[in-house]
């Protein structure tokens, strides 16, 4: 079993991190990004009846929400094995 | 029959399967009690999560909400949604690593402090009573509305049923009793909605309805955006906040989710860390079912609502003496609401007719031509929660679909109410009288003081039901940011630093606390008066009361890292805590100790 605090533990949360990271900025961009920041801009474009930037706000944001929480799920299960600090 | 009748019956089904439930999944131990025996499947969990996260407000009064506020109402969208992702990525797993029944004894074993956990007690506790009043006085209010009994009957039979399976239940009883929550209230939600779509836009799923076009080939959104501007409201898909406040409330009420213990501690009850990962990810997604509709059913209520109450509006003669609706020809389903106060009208230009429309509009055009067709004012006044209650009434659907919405409504109070009473319940006897005052306590004696605090907490939701302190409305603000302000910060900082002290954390959450707290009494006056109007001129860098909860998180950050590095490092062992919460492997079930 790796203990903690050796190499290998050290590159297991660096990588974390490293997705963690990923995750974080993908959801910002997202919300806070697409959905308020950027609106007044990308209203001008229609996703159908949609102004784009209501749909982020709206319907839009919440989807990738989704999208990014069973992406992390899965690439963290793959991280785990790779590093072997996976449950049985 | 009759509608009442009909209700009865459908409210009556849906709580002979509650009980069925409860006595199916009662508990046994501290496990089952806290936990649910840390068994629960992660769909099930998130089915759960859903029920557990979705109150009455999210079930009554968020599409009203949105309604209203158009685009402005993307804040609860999206800030009630993007929590979850923190919560997967940033506390889930690692909650569920570490491995014990709830969140102040997190606080308190990674922080190696009573004071710690005390302190947490007292955030708890404060943001979960804050939010069971608001949900006892949800039962009560559609038992009183649907069923025409008072408003103490109401409240009684929903303590009744709540206090029967949370105290002999525990988390076991809750997680299954959720479940078959979740199933009603999403199916009584999901009818309506499908059936109004249909109508308006010929679509039958809501959310592809909302972005699609009317009869006429118009999109429905550019058409409601043309009716409302007509009537002299804000453009419904453009905002009226500034930017800044509305990046706050969204962030305040994301963290805020994360860290409001009833939603964490679902996550106590899977049995693998890779479970609470995608755990978060199925509550998500049973949540979004929801949360994705009510933007559609908001602005399908809106149109109908100012079609039918304005047809001048949609046919093109606003102005003529026959666009407002005739009081005599006003439908059925606006007498029947009438009688509750939820509309009420007053003819202020004597004709007869309704003028809903915005009489504080500063388009000095609109005004000018409204004063030459001789409207004296608005004449309507509409509470948001109808949009939701009276919607299949206004779309002219069966009545079962009317009592479907009734016990929809019911269901989403209680399942909320439920998960909120056990943590208080926890918190008191695992966190207050075996972790601080009493150690030596047995397991039995600790589960019957588990349930003797959930008996009390069930009397106390249910005194505040009946009797709400002024203030309740104004609380949600307070919930939200104080477990932004307060908890998320302290929980996280716990994971992601293994150099943060004791000292840090406990300075870090009172700032966050008092800080918040203040604010909000500043400007809303909870238990005194205002000391400064609410508007955005006097407002700290333009936040509002509501958005605050994202300034205090920072500070809170900010005085944990500096105090921590002016005072005793952390311990190592626990700093080796903090590194095996870190790895998956070696997740047991998990324990009272």
């Amino acid at each position: 079993m790796t203990s903690p605090g050796n190499d290998s533990g050290q590159a297991y949360w660096k990588a974390t991190l490293g997705l963690l990271t990923v995750i974080l900025v993908l959801w910002f961009v997202v919300s806070f990004g697409f959905g308020i920041i950027l609106q007044p801009a990308l209203d001008s474009i229609h996703l159908g009846g949609y102004p784009l930037g209501f749909w982020f706000a709206q319907q839009g944001s919440i989807y990738a929400f989704l999208i990014l929480i069973f992406w992390y799920a899965a690439r963290m299960n793959k991280i785990d094995r790779e590093h072997d600090v996976h449950e049985d | 029959m009759d509608l009442k009748t009909l209700t009865f019956i459908v409210v009556g089904l849906s709580f002979a399967l509650y009980i069925g439930v409860a006595i199916w999944a009662r508990a046994g131990s501290t496990s089952d009690f806290y936990v649910a025996g840390g068994g629960v499947h992660p769909v099930i969990n998130g089915m759960a999560t859903a029920a557990d996260w979705m109150s009455a407000a999210s079930f009554i009064s968020m599409a009203g909400l949105i309604a209203f506020l158009g685009y402005g109402g993307s804040v609860y969208l999206m800030g009630w949604t993007g929590g979850y992702v923190l919560l997967a990525v940033l506390l889930a797993p690692y909650l569920r690593k570490f491995g014990k029944f709830t969140v102040p004894q997190f606080i308190g074993d990674r922080y190696y402090s009573n004071a710690a956990r005390l302190v947490a007690v007292i955030c708890l506790i404060f943001i979960s009573f804050t939010y069971v009043a608001g949900q006892m006085r949800g039962v009560g209010i559609v038992f009183s509305r649907f069923l025409e009994v008072d408003i103490v009957t109401g409240l009684l039979v929903g303590m009744g049923l709540v206090f029967f399976y949370a105290v002999l239940g525990g988390m076991k009883g809750i997680t299954y009793t959720q479940v078959a929550q979740y199933c009603v209230l999403i199916f009584a939600y999901m009818v309506p909605a499908i059936f109004i779509s249909l109508n308006l836009t010929g679509n039958i799923f809501p959310q592809l309805g909302l972005g699609s076009t009317v009869a006429t080939g118009e999109p429905f959104l550019a058409k409601l955006d043309t009716v409302v501007h007509d009537l002299g409201f804000q453009v419904y898909t453009e905002g009226n906040k500034s930017m800044i406040d509305v990046i706050a409330i969204t962030m305040a009420l994301m963290a805020g989710t994360a860290g409001l213990p009833h939603v964490i501690v679902r996550f106590f009850t899977v049995p693998k860390v890779k479970d609470a990962r995608s755990s978060a990810g199925w509550a998500l997604v049973f949540i979004a079912i929801l949360y994705t509709t009510a933007p559609a059913v908001g602005a399908m209520a809106r149109y109908n609502l100012h079609a039918t109450m304005t047809p001048g509006v949609v046919s093109g003669e606003l102005f003529s003496p026959e666009s407002g609706l005739s009081y005599e020809a006003r439908p059925e389903w606006m007498k029947r609401w009438e009688a509750t106060k939820l509309i009420k009208f007053e003819d202020k230009n004597g004709d007869g007719r309704i003028q809903y429309y915005n009489d504080k509009s500063k388009d000095a055009d609109f005004m000018a031509k409204a004063e030459a067709a001789g409207w004296k004012g608005n004449e309507l006044t509409v509470d948001r929660d109808i949009m939701v209650l009276a919607n299949p009434e206004i779309a002219k659907l069966p009545d079962w679909v009317i009592a479907l919405v009734a016990a929809g409504g019911i269901a989403a109070a209680l399942s909320t109410a439920a998960g909120l009473l056990l943590v208080i319940s926890a918190a008191i006897s695992h966190d207050l009288l075996k972790g601080i005052l009493t150690p030596d306590m047995s397991e039995k004696s600790e589960l019957l003081a588990g349930r003797l605090a959930a008996a009390v907490a069930v009397c106390v939701a249910g005194y505040l039901g009946y009797n709400p302190p002024g203030f309740v409305a104004q609380v949600v603000a307070f919930a939200f940011g104080l477990a932004c302000a307060s908890l998320f910060p302290t929980i996280l900082l716990g994971i992601f630093s293994k150099k943060m002290n004791k000292e840090g954390a406990i300075a870090g959450m009172l700032t966050g606390l008092f800080f918040t707290f203040g604010y909000i009494l500043y400007f809303k006056g909870i238990f005194i008066t205002p000391m400064a109007e609410n508007i955005p001129a006097n407002w700290l860098f333009g936040i509002s009361p509501e958005g605050i909860g994202t300034v205090g998180a920072v500070l809170n950050f900010l005085v944990a890292t500096v105090v921590s590095k002016v005072t005793a490092p952390c311990p190592d062992h626990i700093q080796h805590l903090v590194e095996d919460i870190r790895t998956p492997r070696g997740a047991g079930a998990a324990t009272g100790h």
